[in-house]
């Protein structure tokens, strides 16, 4: 915890890695994100969370454009998300993402799932990108599963694949949206440490989890939502012993009730 | 108490496998004659089954005539087939009209022509069914295998003697159609269905639905005529586009109408997390579909994809109307020679055979490849 803390005021200077400035977003009528600005830093890792439908799934799909933003800026990694396509490509060759349902491609092996984008987006050599990707295959402790389909894979694999999938193309920020939730219980423990494991490399992380302890042990800063806005944000020892807000604190004692 | 337990699992398994391996008569008790009533419709179902497959045989093998002798201008005496009918069938129609059937009205010395061109089809189709030749190459393959039919089929280079279209008939005409047609209609329908999906090109979207649901609501016949007989009103004279290349530009055109709803089918059974790690990835449209996209796409309609390709090898049939002469056609060709004439029965038959063979080759094949392609994915 001191640790973190000592992060934050050693390492998390210089240009901000995403800047959110007042941004709005419809579903038809319904106003999913109202006025959210946020700043991230380099090397800063931020956990979103907060009660279903409050709009954090879709804020960090708004970080890679998977969903579009109507009004506000956001700027990731020094370039503004609009609809030039070629600012696009470049945003997402830097910013990896993982997804609730691990999404890797079935028809794929875990091999090939993850040298795909080095090899036709990179234009990586193959023997190069092969030894990438076993290399980041190491370090989610599932290098002996290479030539396997995801289906032969447990949940937990998955998800450590599709970590790994996404290190391979060395982005410099990484997204995880509800990374954890789909899993059986027993899973969730390697996927946290690969995370834990994945932060203390100094990777820009932004996670929308409801693992209190995660955010206790990893986050710099926890983001709590609720109904599209920012409610409450700070470090993780203060949002959680000291909520500020009654939103919070409800959100809270639902979460300790679940656990 | 447990080890009882585990004691019994292992023997209830065995009675389990010893189910699967029942003897014939052991099997029948099970399945057929489990009680009257099943008996009994047993029992009748199988006197039928019995009395049709005794008279099919002794009509189709037993008494069936297989030569007849020939006149001294070379007309078939057909007696003793009229005498034998309802009795025996009259295989004999084959020897003597097998090469009119197969192959038209091609010059009859060049027959061995058509006779290649429809094996290097068969070779083509052996050839693009094996996985291990599905590369790059295989492209190359059948644009070089097709010139060589072209060449063939035409003529007028090597030595060979030219033969125009209007003289192409039987086999190779049914399968120049349905192969070039599913060959061409099928990238149509992938493009179209993609085309169908897209939300940033409008235009292009307004297109390929008008396209879509403009052909499949016409029958195929009606395009075939449009072909053939409106079609070059709309020509300027002189330009005369050949009846064969404007039939299988209408069967190019309604088959990728069907097929590209197909394709969209299986577009839209694909997860959308699965675009959505490909856009995570950076990965642009094109890879993004050629690489994740289509290839689970695609397996996923397997089944009706076969099913059409089998319908359109079928359909090719109906250019008949258009005064085509293709399998079929020949077949009534040869009927209409009047020592044949009341033989119907069995060129049918022998048409038949030819088109389940090969429909029968896709659906096996298809059926095959699934069982592969989930095979490998562990599931």
């Amino acid at each position: 915890m001191s640790q973190a803390m000592q992060m934050q005021n050693g390492a998390l200077s210089g240009p901000p890695a995403i800047t959110l400035d007042k941004v709005n977003k419809w579903y038809g009528a319904m106003h999913v994100l109202r006025d959210v600005s946020l700043n991230v830093a380099q090397k800063e890792r931020v956990v979103v969370c907060g009660p279903s439908g409050s709009g954090k799934s879709t804020m960090i799909r708004c970080i890679n454009r998977l969903e579009t933003h109507q009004e506000g800026r956001i700027i990731v990694d020094g370039t503004e998300l609009t609809d030039d396509l070629r600012a696009l490509d470049t945003i997402r060759r830097e910013v990896g993402m993982v997804f609730q349902s691990f999404n890797l491609f079935p028809h794929l092996t875990i091999l090939e799932n993850c040298t795909l984008a080095p090899i036709w987006v990179r234009k990586m050599p193959k023997a190069e990108a092969e030894d990438l990707a076993m290399d980041y295959l190491q370090r989610v402790k599932i290098p002996e599963q290479a030539k396997k389909y995801p289906g032969q894979l447990s949940g937990g694999q998955q998800q450590r694949v599709a970590i790994a999938r996404a290190l391979c193309m060395k982005p410099k920020i990484m997204l995880f949206d509800e990374p954890t939730s789909a899993l059986d219980p027993e899973m969730i423990k390697e996927v946290l440490d690969t995370m834990i494991g994945l932060a203390d490399t100094g990777m820009t992380m932004v996670c929308v989890t409801h693992e209190m302890g995660f955010a206790r042990q990893v986050a710099h800063r926890v983001v709590f939502m609720d109904r599209g806005e920012i409610v409450e944000s700070g470090p993780p020892t203060q949002l959680f012993e000291d909520p500020q807000t009654d939103r919070l604190k409800l959100f809270l004692s639902q979460i300790l009730r679940g656990h | 108490m447990s080890t009882t337990t585990a004691e019994h699992i292992p023997t209830a398994a065995r009675e389990q496998a010893k189910v699967a391996a029942l003897s014939p008569w052991a099997w029948m008790r099970a399945n057929l004659l489990t009680n009257w009533w099943s008996t009994a419709i047993t029992l009748v179902l199988a006197y039928v089954i019995l009395r049709v497959v005794v008279s099919l045989f002794a009509w189709g093998v037993l008494h069936a005539i297989w030569t007849v002798p020939y006149g001294p201008t070379g007309i078939a005496d057909t007696t003793i087939c009229q005498n034998a009918k309802g009795y025996g069938a009259c295989w004999a129609v084959f020897p003597d009209k097998y090469r009119l059937i197969l192959f038209g009205r091609y010059p009859y010395d060049e027959q061995w022509r058509p006779a290649l061109v429809v094996l290097l089809f068969i070779g083509l189709y052996v050839v693009s069914a094996m996985r291990r030749f599905w590369r790059k190459e295989l492209a190359l393959i059948w644009v070089a295998t097709l010139t060589v039919i072209g060449i063939l089929m035409w003529g007028g280079i090597f030595g060979m003697q030219e033969v125009s279209e209007d003289q192409w008939g039987g086999l190779p005409i049914t399968l120049i159609l349905a192969t070039f047609g599913l060959a061409f209609a099928f990238p149509l329908a992938v493009l179209v269905a993609l085309g169908r999906r897209s939300t940033k090109l409008p235009a292009v979207k307004m297109l390929c639905v008008v396209y879509v649901e403009l052909i499949r609501g016409v029958p195929l016949i009606a395009l075939l005529f449009m072909a053939s007989v409106m079609f070059p009103l709309f020509m300027p004279a002189g330009v005369n586009i050949d009846k064969l290349l404007r039939a299988q530009v209408a069967i190019i055109l309604f088959a990728g109408a069907y097929l590209a709803e197909v394709v969209r089918g299986g577009l839209q059974a694909l997860p959308k997390g699965q675009a959505e790690a490909a856009d995570a990835l950076g990965l642009s449209y094109w890879k993004k579909t050629t690489f994740i996209v289509l290839p689970q796409a695609l397996r996923l309609v397997i089944p009706p994809l076969v099913n059409t390709f089998i319908g359109f090898f079928k359909d090719t049939s109906l250019v008949l109307i258009i005064g085509l002469f293709d399998l079929l056609t020949m077949g009534k060709v040869a009927l209409s020679d009047p020592p044949w004439q009341s033989f119907s029965t069995e060129v049918y038959i022998g048409l038949a055979a030819i088109y389940i063979a090969f429909c029968y080759a896709m659906s096996r094949y298809s059926r095959g490849l699934e069982r592969d392609l989930s095979r490998a994915r562990g599931r």
